[in-house]
């Protein structure tokens, strides 16, 4: 069932971020995200040490019908990369918070991640869309 | 997060081709239905089942229930049930109705027995197709023609303009509901949900009428996924009880309430073509593999003249199996190129193959590409990614 974490923060695109460190986030999909997309089955996602800007495509992500784009909730640069989502894409639908984590990112503006929004206004943003 | 899948038809449930926007809005949801969609008899069966709805050709359909994987698994091992009732059925009756019909099909049609179906493409003048069809021969003198949803206006067109002053001709798809009984458990669970004797030994495209779980059904041993199975066709009015019966027989099967995400994925698997994909009104069935559905001896029909000229002329390009040799999901619209990189064709339908582990599709390309082992390429987002021509179908069911 779809859940919210009271401690992440998310996107309108259906991303969460989890602030780690001072300037570390690690970002992946909402179980929104999830439900909808169904089983996971590729995703493409950037090696360590590139850079990305929020909001603009980082990668890509497959289910058995759709292909989805992701989108970064910060800019900064891929410290560390989810590599077992190669041989095993169902953690995403699995997990989406723990195991099924994408990248985390570096910050170059930890000033963004304030600006997302907390569960509540994610839930709030959710009913407006079904 | 966008929604960058290439509609079409049941590859990514929003299809252009039956008048729904795809979904290109950031965030998984399809673009808003701007059309009235109409449901199935059974539309609250699904929704208490926990099936996800889309709008497929008209209809809020279920696209799936537990799963896509989950789905398809248990039509390949135990049996999975599914509401087509979206399809058209069009019945022709009268003295004519079996000629009417075989003008329009490049299948044979007068020869059928009562109690015999048949798998057929229905062709314009120019030889290309407009929707394939699998006509039952129910009685003497009445035949039903059952096409594709996303086809429906047009073929009822069609035919009501055959029959014309020919013979009788009634749309029944409001009034009728279709499920369809597939996998290796099929036969069985139908047994105990009470189906007559006779419908439980009907060989394949064969069909009887009966009783099933309490009502009145026409069961015929067709079906779109590569297992064997039934498709099962009652009044509207009778669907839920059908259903219920159904599912309850099944529960000690494994059956499985089966969405048109699995649909999608087993007839792929199985090779057979989906309209608006494989085949459309710019291919013949020569170069679609549907060569074996014409009856060129059979006399004269629409199409045919065309079809002469196409055969003498020979096919410049042919439909295709590949199978993915790097990472990546060929799909539907996907430019396929040769060693130069040059595009040669395009992908036709493209998924992972839940059966196999791998990920398979259809395309068209130049027939001296078109031989099993040949390398090609397919462009995914702007990289080419390497696959092969495989042998089809990608999977076939162990005769038990």
């Amino acid at each position: 069932m779809a859940h919210y974490p009271s401690e992440l923060k998310y996107t309108k695109d259906h991303e969460w971020a989890r602030v780690e460190d001072d300037d570390v986030v690690r970002i992946g999909i909402t179980s929104y995200a999830v439900e909808h997309l169904g089983d996971v089955t590729l995703i493409d996602l950037p090696s360590v040490g590139t850079d990305i800007q929020a909001q603009e495509r980082f990668g890509d992500i497959e289910s058995v019908k759709t292909v989805s784009e992701l989108f970064s909730p910060v800019s900064g640069e891929v410290v560390e990369v989810n590599e077992d989502l190669e041989s095993s894409p169902e953690d995403v639908n699995e997990g989406p918070y723990e195991k099924g984590w994408l990248v985390a990112i570096k910050m170059s503006d930890p000033g963004e991640v304030a600006r997302l929004m907390d569960a509540a206004a994610y839930e709030e943003f959710l009913t407006s869309l079904d | 997060m966008t929604d960058v899948s290439d509609c079409c038809g049941a590859s990514s449930f929003s299809c252009t081709r039956c008048g729904v926007a795809p979904g290109r809005e950031r965030g998984y949801v399809p673009a808003a239905v701007t059309e009235e969609l109409k449901n199935t008899p059974l539309v609250e069966e699904h929704r208490a089942l926990g099936a996800r709805l889309v709008p497929f050709a008209g209809y809020h359909m279920p696209v799936q229930y537990a799963g896509v994987k989950k789905e398809h698994q248990a039509v390949r091992e135990r049996a999975g049930i599914f509401d087509v009732s979206h399809m058209g059925e069009l019945v022709l009756s009268g003295e004519h109705a079996l000629a009417v019909v075989d003008y329009q099909v490049t299948n044979r049609v007068s020869s059928l027995d009562v109690g015999q179906a048949v798998y057929t493409v229905c062709l314009n003048d120019e030889g290309t197709i407009l929707d394939d069809l699998i006509i039952y021969r129910l009685a003497d003198e009445e035949v039903m023609v059952v096409c594709n949803a996303s086809n429906h206006g047009k073929i009822a067109k069609h035919f009501a303009a055959a029959a014309e002053e020919h013979c009788e001709f009634d749309d029944r798809t409001e009034t009728t509901a279709l499920l369809a009984l597939q996998g290796p458990r099929a036969l069985a669970i139908l047994k105990d949900a009470g189906a007559d004797a006779s419908l439980l030994d009907l060989g394949f495209f064969r069909l009887g009428q009966g009783q099933v779980g309490g009502v009145q059904a026409i069961v015929a041993r067709t079906g779109y996924t590569g297992e064997d199975g039934v498709e099962i066709f009652c009044a509207a009015t009778d669907a839920v009880t059908l259903f219920r019966a159904l599912v309850a027989a099944g529960e000690a099967h494994g059956l499985a309430p089966t969405g048109l995400g699995a649909r999608d994925t087993l007839r792929l698997e199985a090779r057979l073509s989906l309209y608006g994909n494989e085949i459309d009104e710019t291919t013949n069935p020569y170069e679609a593999g549907l060569g074996w559905t014409v009856k060129l001896k059979k006399g004269d029909f629409r199409g045919r003249d065309a079809l002469v000229a196409i055969k003498e002329a020979g096919v410049s390009r042919k439909l295709v199996g590949f199978e993915m040799t790097a990472r990546g999901i060929g799909r539907h619209g996907y430019p396929i190129l040769d060693a130069a990189g040059t595009k040669v064709g395009e992908v036709t339908s493209g998924s992972p193959a839940p059966t196999l582990g791998k990920n398979i599709g259809l395309g068209y390309v130049p027939l001296e590409m078109s031989a099993i082992g040949t390398d090609i390429g397919i462009e995914i987002r702007g990289k080419t990614v390497t696959a092969v021509v495989v042998k089809t179908p990608f999977y076939k069911r162990s005769e038990s």
